[in-house]
């Protein structure tokens, strides 16, 4: 009992520099931890993106190119989805429900999705969360609009505002004659959905009437009224959403789809192809995990260097406790000890400093990058990673422990100062 | 083999004697060209030796001899009639521990410690001089008392706050405490004024004497040697050599 004694004494005599020693492990312990939180909580956010959906079905490309436009709005389609072969698979006995995606248009910056009011409840988000309206109501009317949180924020709309939805990503030319109304804003997700604006797929096919390959047809101008008499049928859907009755029929739908004769098609099951996306991301996630690692090896090596710079102001206490009958080993474990005590305040610190950081931020977080942090207990991994920085705190430690054991071995009863 | 061995008697008192040093040979290892050598030296149980000698002749070279924290390169020493080359290395310090007070020219005292847990310090290495006495505290107390020591300031500040004089008395308490059978001390006056020194010296030496300890005193000052029953120069029972370090 006397050298944890001895050790905390002699650690709280030299409080600045022990003090500063600590805070370093601590800050060094948070941002390991605190990467390691949102590396899983992105890991988990991206997971979350889309569930309770089987399939998603596209024109035949790579699947995670399908993945990044239908469910992230990143890049293009290269081919659509006849609304006949949309027809065929809606007709399987195994789909359950099918929502269509038709994608192309956009409004400042913001993509339009064209799709059925099944939508709404279809998407689950989060382990099997819907979405909400945060304000308004879904499309009713042909010109209706629904936006997400983050179109709604940025370009400050409310309800019953009028937009303008433009022709293609990037034009200049806007389907001005046939404007819309926002009818909803969705609660904020965390997801693309946020980023999107939503009609129903009569709505694009309507704007689109009078337009042939990215152009208005000269002297066809049909107008908003004249055009909900007409027969808003689309020709072809850039994606499907689609449920199953049973998860044991997702793999035959899947092969069923993927051999379809009439057109080459591509059915993919949202989490696998999640878990491809997030591999290729995942070098990024290995180096940030590296690089906070050596943040705490930084950290324990000032620690060393701490101690060694005390040694020589300590051969004097060497001496008195080798005086007073301490045998060398006794002096090596007072420096180990006092080391692992500065690592374990370190660590306990650290993980205030993280979870301290979780609850004042996690909302922040959330609301700006979408990345949902849960608040949970230590994982075992964490727990992992405390008990190894203590064992790293020990070992480094050991080096000047044995030079002070060395030197209470040779410097006899001289007190050296 | 725990035989009793003939001469480790003394005569005299039938128990053996405080220190015997027997053909000594010492070199601090490394490239000190330092040499000492004891042919014999012995301090009677319950003497009191002064030992003079000049700076940097090997007087506290000599005291880490004898409290077994260096080990001779030939010859024995024997504490309280054990040889220190029979005991393990662990046992020596345990052995240091139990049976020898130790007090340094200055520094005596772990600055962060208050004196008294200084006080109190090796009985933590030393559980039979630790069974000896019954109240710990009480008995660090009652020696700062008789050595002039306000008890509040034995309990209340930290070490580095005593004068040099008072630390030099809290370190002759802790070498007292628990009565060893021998007090070694290094120069423990040099760092005190002349006035300071003599009534120092008094105390510890009363304190000594009441617990029939053997002292054993080194200095480089023949002032100081008044009571003590014996005194030596250390080039009257060493031949040391010196070159250049
Ligand atoms: N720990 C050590 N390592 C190497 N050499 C040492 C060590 N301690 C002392 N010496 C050498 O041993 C010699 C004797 O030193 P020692 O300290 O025993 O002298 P001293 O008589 O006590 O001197 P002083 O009166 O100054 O205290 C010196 O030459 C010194 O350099
Ligand atoms: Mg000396």
């Amino acid at each position: 009992m006397l050298l944890p004694a001895l050790a905390w004494q002699s650690l709280l005599s030299r409080r600045i520099t022990v003090g500063l020693t600590i805070f370093a492990i601590s800050l060094s312990v948070a941002l390991f931890l605190g990467v390691e939180k949102v590396r899983t909580g992105a890991k988990a956010s991206f997971a979350d993106t889309i569930s309770d959906t089987d399939l998603i079905v596209g024109a035949r490309s790579g699947g995670v190119q399908l993945l990044l436009y239908s469910v992230f709005r990143v890049g293009n389609a290269t081919n659509n989805l006849t609304w006949e072969s949309y027809q065929d698979i809606a007709a399987r006995p195994e789909v359950e429900w099918i929502v269509p995606i038709s994608l192309g248009d956009s409004h400042r910056g913001f993509r339009v999705m064209g799709t059925s009011a099944e939508f709404f409840d279809r998407y689950k988000y989060r382990g099997g969360r819907g979405l909400e309206m945060a304000e308004g109501a879904r499309f009713d009317d042909l010109f209706d609009a629904v936006v997400g949180a983050d179109v709604a924020a940025e370009l400050g709309y409310r309800t019953d505002q009028q937009i303008v939805v433009a022709h293609g990503l990037a034009s200049f030319t806007e389907h001005d004659d046939k404007p819309f109304r926002v009818s909803g804003v969705l609660a904020r997700t965390g997801t693309p959905v946020d980023r999107t604006v939503f009609v129903s797929l009569e709505a694009i096919e309507a704007i689109h009437v009078d337009w042939k390959n990215g152009a208005r047809i000269p002297g066809q101008q049909v107008g908003a009224d004249a055009v909900r008499q007409m027969e808003l049928t689309p020709g072809a859907v850039t994606a499907a959403m689609i449920g199953t009755t049973s998860r044991l029929q997702i793999f035959g739908l899947q092969r069923w789809i993927n051999d379809y004769p009439e057109e080459p098609l591509l059915a993919i099951l949202p989490g696998v192809t999640l878990q491809e996306l997030w591999d290729l991301i995942g070098v990024a996630e290995t180096a940030l995990v590296g690089v906070s690692a050596m943040v705490v090896a930084t950290a324990l090596l000032g620690m060393a260097a701490m101690i060694f710079s005390g040694l020589a102001e300590r051969r004097r206490e060497m001496a008195i406790l080798r005086a007073v009958g301490a045998r060398p080993w006794t002096i090596l474990a007072l420096l180990s000890l006092e080391a692992l005590l500065m690592a374990a305040l370190g660590v306990l610190l650290g993980m205030a400093l993280l979870y301290g950081g979780l609850f004042a931020f996690r909302g922040w977080i959330d609301d700006s990058f979408g990345i949902y942090l849960r608040i949970t207990a230590p994982s075992l991994r964490e727990l992992w990673v405390m008990g190894l920085v203590l064992v790293a705190a020990l070992v480094v430690s050991l080096a000047p422990a044995w030079r002070a054991y060395r030197m209470s071995l040779s410097d006899g009863m001289t007190v050296r100062v | 083999m725990a035989q009793p061995d003939m001469t480790r008697i003394e005569a005299a008192g039938g128990r053996p004697e405080a220190i015997r040093l027997e053909t000594l040979r010492f070199a601090w290892p490394g490239r000190t060209s330092f040499r000492l050598e004891v042919p014999e030296f012995r301090v009677g149980r319950g003497e009191k030796v002064f030992l003079l000698g000049e700076s940097g002749t090997g007087k506290s070279t000599l005291l880490s001899l004898i409290c077994g924290i260096n080990a001779p390169d030939r010859g024995s020493v024997m504490v309280d009639g054990t040889a220190l080359a029979d005991l393990s290395a662990p046992a020596r310090d345990r052995f240091r521990a139990e049976r020898i007070g130790v007090i340094f020219q200055m520094f005596n005292l772990l600055p962060y410690a208050s004196p008294l847990e200084n006080i109190l310090l090796p009985l933590s290495f030393a559980p039979d001089r630790r069974r000896r006495v019954t109240d710990p505290r009480a008995e660090a107390l009652r020696l700062t008392g008789a050595l002039g020591l306000q008890d509040d300031l034995v309990t209340g500040a930290r070490a580095a706050e005593l004068s040099i004089g008072q630390q030099q008395r809290v370190a002759a308490a802790r070498a007292l405490i628990g009565a060893p059978a021998l007090i070694v001390a290094d120069e423990p006056t040099s760092a005190l004024d002349t006035a300071r020194q003599g009534a120092f010296l008094d105390l510890l030496m009363t304190q000594a004497e009441a617990q029939g300890a053997t002292l054993l005193m080194v200095s480089h000052d023949a002032r100081l040697s008044g009571r003590f029953d014996r005194v030596l120069d250390l080039s009257e029972i060493a031949m040391t050599t010196r070159g250049a370090g």
